[in-house]
């Protein structure tokens, strides 16, 4: 039996992630656009600490709500002027991406209500340990579940893409 | 009443089907990137919450997602750079608009 507090958040939650992610993509301002992609993050990263995985929730407000929305806000404020209407959309493009939308949400709510049964376990009480500690001895260890690799082949990325970033924002 | 499984995919899928409908409908750059970064979080949740219910004892999911937050957030900077470029060369970020590569 779940606590009522648990279900509280979870219900919270879940409607700030279905209408915050609607009003992003609806709303013609580009700004309130980011606003409501923050907040969407933010639940998002509500839901890591609620599934027992503080690391991640802390990762999520860092690098998400942090930084890439800053860097969001910055963009636009650099390329629109403040205020300003997105265009109406067009009859035609808005039924295209409804339908592809309405779809893709069928076949996915299709796959899901299919496995159903498989699903309908409580939440597990034994886990394992993801504190900062064993996450960090995974991320360098070299032996079968070690991440050295793929930390090793993001931090060659990161370089690529600070050193892609120098290269497209210098003046020529 | 007991949260499952379900119960945490039905926002995930409602935001990557958001994520969908912005990207194919907007026209302005930015909004798909964000639309985009919609999709991939959707992702996200998906990895946390199958790691968490199906197979507590591992950690696998948690790593793909913390691995994906790098890999978007990498995607996003180099992305919003080439944008603010594009806006500096014909002053629009409207995708109908820019149909050339070269200026």
């Amino acid at each position: 039996m779940e606590s009522v507090g648990n279900i509280l958040v979870y219900c919270v939650v879940a409607l700030v992630i279905i209408v915050c992610s609607v009003l992003t993509v609806t709303t013609r301002k580009i700004l309130r656009s980011a606003t409501y992609l923050l907040f969407t993050l933010f639940a998002t990263a509500i839901l890591y600490f609620q599934l027992d995985y503080p690391l991640l929730g802390a990762v999520q407000i860092a690098v998400y709500a942090g930084g890439i929305v800053v860097l969001f806000v910055f963009a636009i404020l650099l390329t629109h002027k403040p205020g300003e209407d997105a265009d109406a959309l067009k009859t035609h493009r808005r039924v295209l991406g409804s339908v592809a939308a309405l779809l893709t949400v069928a076949l996915l709510g299709g796959a899901l209500f299919t496995f159903a049964p498989l699903c309908g376990k409580a939440l597990p009480a034994d886990m394992a340990d993801v504190s900062i500690e064993n996450i960090g001895h995974f991320l360098l260890s070299t032996d079968k579940f070690g991440y050295l690799l793929p930390f090793e082949a993001i931090s060659v990325l990161l370089l690529a893409c600070i050193i892609g970033g120098v290269v497209i924002a210098r003046r020529r | 009443m007991e949260l499952n499984v379900l119960m945490y995919l039905v926002p995930a899928i409602v935001m990557f089907g958001c994520g969908v409908y912005g990207f194919l409908t907007r026209k302005n750059m930015i909004a798909i990137m964000i639309s985009l970064e919609l999709m991939l979080n959707a992702v996200d949740i998906n990895f946390v919450v199958f790691n968490r219910y199906l197979f507590p004892g591992q950690m696998e999911g948690m790593m793909f997602t913390l691995f994906a937050i790098a890999i978007a957030a990498a995607e996003t900077a180099l992305a919003l750079a080439i944008i603010i470029n594009v806006y500096r060369a014909v002053r629009n970020v409207d995708i109908s608009e820019i149909s050339k590569l070269k200026f």
